[in-house]
């Protein structure tokens, strides 16, 4: 087990048994991960199943409050569903979503930042517009567009059924960029080192310097953006499917279940807005933490007092 | 008989916004199988840029504007990147200065041996592990066997270099060109590993292209030296000739400032003035400026690499024999 033997001997170790928010942001998201993925086994209704849902049951207040019952411990929504049970299974979407879309923002980005920082030139210059040009649409708008022509195109029926693949996709292809840059920027700063060299007087060929010798030097930055990225790309289903462009209230993530919530809060049904909102705000506030905590032990030039 | 390595009037510009820049003018020499040859002189001289156009890899913008580099016949300036590729770590190899910099510091060195071989040996894994260990005990490397599975930052700046090395001669390459090979090393280190690079040469009859402004290295390790001024080569010839009885004003000027053991309390002789930059070569000899011998003629005749027979080698010097019988 020698890799074993490495990672116990590491400093990325080391660090984050000394550093208490870190450990305990790894727990929650530990447990949050582990609580959605588990859903279909620990959550006490399936809210998917629409035969055991009773319309009767509709807005119920948590069970500590008058009137709630001990089946629906977070009460429940305007349908009749168990909100602890759906809330479940919408951070399971939610995550889902962000880390295949944060999968493909990788792919595209780095493919593009390699190619664009070793080969330079006008394929650089053009790349790089590229990656203005999405940037300067803003992820909203350019989901929004995107979301709005697939409904038109295919109707809401089919929206509805390929909305996973849709959202990823559709954030997927909004954030390359901020991967493209970060990686050509790194890029940029090995391609002059003298093993690059050294690799090409050897005569290795393009894509293999590129590949074996020039990625992986580029690893820790992409690992600090991806976990602001998984963040952001689930923030941006929330803010999708909050506007109704995201996943279908049959099927919820955590953003749609606080906009279908957003209805009745004035009508004094505040949890079923409130406890994704928390969950959302919980699971993305761990991320980004763990997110500095990465960035400053990949970066020891960032030493914090 | 066909020479292994044949610089013909090799010339290398380097195209800049204002126009071209010359960096190499008129290069010649030829290399046989075996031979060390030293190219000598001060920054900027066009040493490496000499050095790495023969594997073509001159870094933009610079590009070879004329002449011929012949290697095993094949003209290499010409060739196009998919045969280049074959030669380079396979026919030629060349070794930096600095080993902390050359070696990839997230693969280890087993993975950079066996890449490099596999990327012109159609070897299996194992073939692979043997060549790279055979290789590693040519270099004396203590327990090889370990090493492979070692970071370049686990090693020493000495046991880099030498691996640095081991990986020059994977493929038994014909010529090596070692651009500073001991620079970055510190002296006792430095000796040692000039000391391998000559013998695994000897033993392995491999040409050595040492690049270099320390004169002491190029004495040491090969037989001929060639010193290189503002991009020209001014003197060619066997090392120690050169060496004991230098014919250019700038060769003799180079021996001078040497700190010599005999006389430890004089001041070190040195040449006045600086090498020109490449954008303000005087006309004539671009040595005249700082030449303690010039003449009228110096200044507008630009000499050329004259072969003078009884003194064996080549000068570019409008003195020519004339340098001897005057003081320095």
């Amino acid at each position: 087990m020698d890799w074993w033997r490495r990672f116990r001997q590491s400093f990325l170790l080391y660090s984050f048994l000394r550093d208490s928010v870190a450990i305990a942001c790894s727990l929650i998201l530990i447990v949050l991960v582990l609580v959605s993925f588990l859903a279909p086994l620990i959550a006490p209704h399936n809210p998917y199943d629409s035969s055991s849902i009773d319309i009767l049951n509709a807005e119920m207040p948590p069970m500590w409050m008058d009137g709630g019952s001990p089946e629906f411990i977070l009460g429940t929504d305007s349908q009749g569903r168990d909100m602890l049970s759906t809330l479940l299974y919408g951070m399971r979407v939610s995550i889902i979503i962000g880390c295949l879309a944060v999968l493909m923002q990788a792919f595209i980005g780095v493919v593009i930042g390699l190619i664009s920082g070793y080969l330079g030139g006008r394929i650089d210059s053009f790349l790089m517009r590229m990656a203005d040009v999405q940037l300067s649409f803003s992820t909203m708008m350019v989901a929004i567009f995107l979301g709005a022509i697939f409904q038109e195109a295919f109707g809401v029926g089919l929206y509805e059924q390929f909305a996973v693949p849709m959202l990823v996709i559709i954030i997927g292809l909004a954030e390359w960029p901020q991967y493209a840059r970060t990686v050509r920027a790194s890029v940029l700063a090995e391609k002059k080192k003298e093993y690059v060299e050294a690799a090409r007087v050897i005569g290795l060929r393009a894509q293999r310097i590129m590949g074996r010798h020039i990625l992986p030097n580029t690893v820790s930055p992409v690992l600090v953006i991806s976990t602001v990225q998984v963040a952001n790309a689930i923030m941006s289903e929330a803010a999708l499917s909050f506007l109704g462009l995201g996943m279908p209230v049959t099927r919820p993530s955590l953003g749609s279940l606080i906009n279908s919530g957003f209805e009745y809060i004035f009508s004094g049904s505040w949890w079923i807005t409130l406890f994704p909102g928390i969950f959302l705000v919980l699971l993305i506030l761990v991320i980004n933490l763990l997110g500095d905590w990465l960035r400053d032990v990949l970066n020891p030039k960032l030493y914090k007092g | 008989m066909q020479h292994l390595l044949q610089l013909e009037d090799v010339v290398i510009r380097f195209a800049l916004r204002f126009g071209d820049l010359t960096a190499v003018d008129g290069v010649s020499f030829a290399l046989d199988k075996g031979q060390r040859l030293g190219l000598v002189g001060e920054s900027g001289a066009g040493k490496s840029v000499t050095g790495f156009s023969i594997i073509n890899l001159i870094s933009k913008p610079g590009y070879i504007a004329s002449g011929r580099i012949l290697f095993e016949g094949r003209d290499l300036a010409h060739l196009d990147e998919e045969e280049m590729r074959d030669i380079r770590g396979n026919r030629i190899s060349m070794i930096f200065q600095d080993p902390m910099m050359t070696l990839n510091p997230v693969l280890t060195i087993g993975e950079q041996m066996v890449e490099t071989l596999l990327a012109h040996r159609k070897f299996t894994e194992d073939e692979c592990r043997d060549r790279a260990l055979e290789t590693l005990r040519k270099v004396h490397i203590p327990s090889p066997e370990k090493r492979l599975s070692q970071y370049p930052h686990e090693l020493s700046g000495g046991m880099r270099q030498r691996i640095v090395i081991a990986i020059a001669l994977l493929a038994d390459p014909a010529l090596i060109i070692a651009d500073e090979p001991s620079t970055a090393l510190d002296v006792t280190i430095q000796a040692e590993i000039l000391d391998l690079l000559l013998e695994l040469c000897e033993s392995e009859k491999t040409a050595l292209i040492l690049i270099t402004h320390d004169l002491a290295v190029v004495s040491q390790v090969t037989e001929t030296i060639a010193v290189m001024y503002a991009g020209k080569i001014v003197e060619l010839g066997s090392t120690e000739a050169v060496i004991h009885t230098p014919m250019h004003p700038y060769t003799r000027g180079l021996i001078n400032a040497l700190p010599g053991s005999v006389h430890s309390e004089r001041r070190l002789n040195q040449i006045p003035g600086m090498m020109p930059s490449l954008m303000t070569i005087p006309p004539g000899c671009s040595f005249h400026p700082r030449c303690e011998y010039r003449m009228e003629v110096c200044r507008h005749q630009v000499p050329d690499l004259r072969y003078y027979e009884s003194f064996g080698r080549e000068v570019a010097c409008h003195l020519g024999e004339g340098l001897f019988g005057r003081s320095s």
